[in-house]
């Protein structure tokens, strides 16, 4: 028998809006997309000098996890081991493929090298907040609901992970969109069941 | 929850093609790895193994259709699996699962204006289920230099769960300026052979390989059983290993725990020993951790180089083959223990008395991965 889940929070990032459980909850339509995360992280009052390492990728999926997780995630419920991430993206780490081949020319940049790799946002998620479970990173043409619900269904059902953030991580540009959201086995004051139709809800709701 | 076998498999390496030969190859000592002195991928003379030392290229060079050398290669290395495996790629039930780092990531280096798309590992893995005329969306892995394993794991859990009957899982990695130039800005590239594991160890050699492993519900014509495997991460560094190993461990603990076996069942590990002082270590003090120091262990990265998304599935075909011959192929290029706990290297290829084998890889990113694979 399935044993049911439930999104206990949700966050979506896209140039210039923050939207937290399905609300609007920061807005900055003055300022260029990519200052928009760097004004986001200081307005946010955020204190965490690695953000500055970070490529466009992982400073996205990382202030999503914050937005994600404040306030609506009691880390002291789980072991390290028990949250995992399940993410996804179309154009995987090719923003800083390309500003890392940039620097071939001349001197290969390590620091940029490091982020050329689609799964670096996911373990700098972990650094943050020392999850030790599981973390895949698929790559899709377009987010797909369906393949997410089922694989991470199962996973809780396996017991692999017991709270576990999902969703889709895309930074190429001037576009980007994060949209991560919380599954855990409890359910919570305002939860939603975890269904193909609630994750697609969330994924398309970007104004709030 | 269905046990999962797997039912052909195939490597395709600068060595030999088919898991056979490449078997035998490295079995006799042989490696890919030499010097090459290309403009186009290194201004200096380094150590790879490229498959243009690959003697016949028929199998590679006779698909036909707009294909790139990467997709080539991911689609010659399923062909060959699934003349083995008697398996309909068509049918709804068979699903395939695309492993890599970087993909097309060469024809960046060609034309900085190529579309994303092009270059996007989706559109490759869509392009080869289209190949085989799969009715099913593929789905790519991109874990670093877990993802061999973490597709395996992934198709495993799809045909357990009943979803689909059988996962057709093929990796593959091409060696270009891009990642050269990158492992070497961080001073990972040894500049002669790789030393796994060894006292004079001073980095890894990159290699170009394309692997696949057919997994199936149906144990028919089954050689073997994926029995389980797990995914941690360090949460240590993006970029270097954990400093104690426990996170590997964890790994490999899950993976047996969820096999429902234990350190004791296990007769062979196929480790991931890129040669890197770190690396070595971290894996040294995660065997030890779980006092695994007497088990008959072996890294391959002395015959293929590091070979990054194929190389989880070039391993496990070797260590399945291992399993089926029960000879281990030695550690090429190790002779003195270089790492802090004691471990069962060797680079003679032994015998063993496996009924289980573990393998176990790490990655950029702080992530570890562990499969059991069971005879």
């Amino acid at each position: 028998m399935t044993e049911p889940c439930y999104i206990t929070a949700s966050c979506q990032i896209t140039p210039g809006k923050v939207v937290k459980d399905g609300a609007l909850l920061m807005e900055n339509e003055n300022i260029a997309p990519i200052s928009y995360l760097q004004w986001l992280y200081e307005q946010k009052g955020y204190n965490y000098p690695k953000f500055y390492k970070m490529d466009g990728l992982s400073r996205l999926g990382w202030l999503a996890a914050e937005c994600l997780l404040e306030g609506s995630f009691d880390k002291n419920r789980y072991a390290p081991e028990q949250v995992g991430l399940i993410c996804c993206n179309r154009n995987s780490s090719l923003d800083t493929d390309t500003r890392y081949y940039d620097t071939v020319k001349t001197i290969p940049s390590p620091a940029l090298f490091v982020y050329t790799l689609p799964n670096i946002v996911l373990g700098e998620i972990c650094i943050r907040h020392q999850f030790r479970g599981e973390n895949d990173f698929f790559i899709f043409e377009r987010f797909e609901p369906v393949f997410l619900q089922a694989y991470v269904q199962q996973l809780m059902q396996e017991n692999v992970f017991e709270a576990c953030i999902c969703g889709w991580l895309e930074f190429l540009g001037e576009a980007y969109q994060a949209c991560l959201y919380l599954v855990e086995k409890p359910a919570s004051k305002n939860s939603v069941p975890f269904t193909t139709a609630t994750i697609q809800t969330i994924y398309e709701n970007t104004h709030g | 929850m269905r046990p999962v076998f797997t039912i052909a498999d195939n490597i395709i390496s600068p060595l030999a093609f088919g898991t056979a030969s490449n078997y035998a190859a490295i079995c006799r000592g042989e490696s890919g790895v030499r010097q090459h002195t290309k403009p186009g991928i290194a201004p200096f003379p380094f150590y790879a193994a490229l498959f243009d030392e690959l003697a016949d290229t028929s199998h590679i060079d006779t698909i036909a259709g707009n294909f790139t050398k990467f997709e080539r290669l991911l689609i010659a290395s399923a062909k060959d699996a699934l003349g083995n495996a008697g398996i309909d790629p068509a049918d709804p039930r068979t699903l395939f699962i695309i492993s890599s780092t970087k993909g097309n990531v060469s024809l960046l280096e060609d034309d900085k204006t190529v579309s994303p798309s092009a270059i996007g590992l989706a559109s490759s893995a869509a392009k080869i289920a289209a190949h085989f005329q799969s009715p099913n969306q593929p789905l790519v892995i991109s874990n670093a230099c877990i993802s061999g394993l973490t597709a395996l794991l992934t198709g495993m859990r799809l045909i357990s769960s009943g979803k689909y009957d059988h996962a057709v899982v093929s990796g593959a990695d091409i060696i270009s300026s891009f990642i050269l130039s990158g492992f070497q800005s961080f001073q990972a590239i040894s500049a002669a052979p790789c030393r796994p594991f060894d006292v004079a160890r001073n980095g890894i050699n990159l290699g170009e390989a394309a692997a696949t492993i057919v997994l199936s519900s149906d144990p028919a014509q089954s050689k073997l059983r994926l029995a389980g495997g797990a995914v941690t991460n360090d949460a240590n560094h993006i970029s270097g290993p954990s400093r104690t190993g426990e996170e590997l461990a964890l790994a490999i603990r899950q993976a047996l725990h969820r096999a429902a076996l234990t350190t004791a069942d296990i007769g062979f590990i196929s480790a991931h020993g890129t040669a890197t002082l770190y690396n070595d270590e971290m894996e040294s003090k995660a065997f030890g951790l779980l006092g695994m120091n007497a088990i008959p262990i072996n890294s391959l990265k002395g015959y293929y180089g590091h070979t990054l998304g194929a190389a989880g599935l070039v391993e496990s075909a070797i260590a399945i083959t291992t399993l089926q011959q029960q000879e281990m192929p030695g550690t090429k290029g190790y002779a003195v223990s270089g790492v802090s706990q004691p471990l069962q290297l060797s680079d003679k290829t032994v015998p063993v008395h496996a009924k289980h084998c573990l393998k176990t890889a790490s990655g950029f990113g702080g992530c570890n991965a562990a499969l059991v694979f069971s005879r």
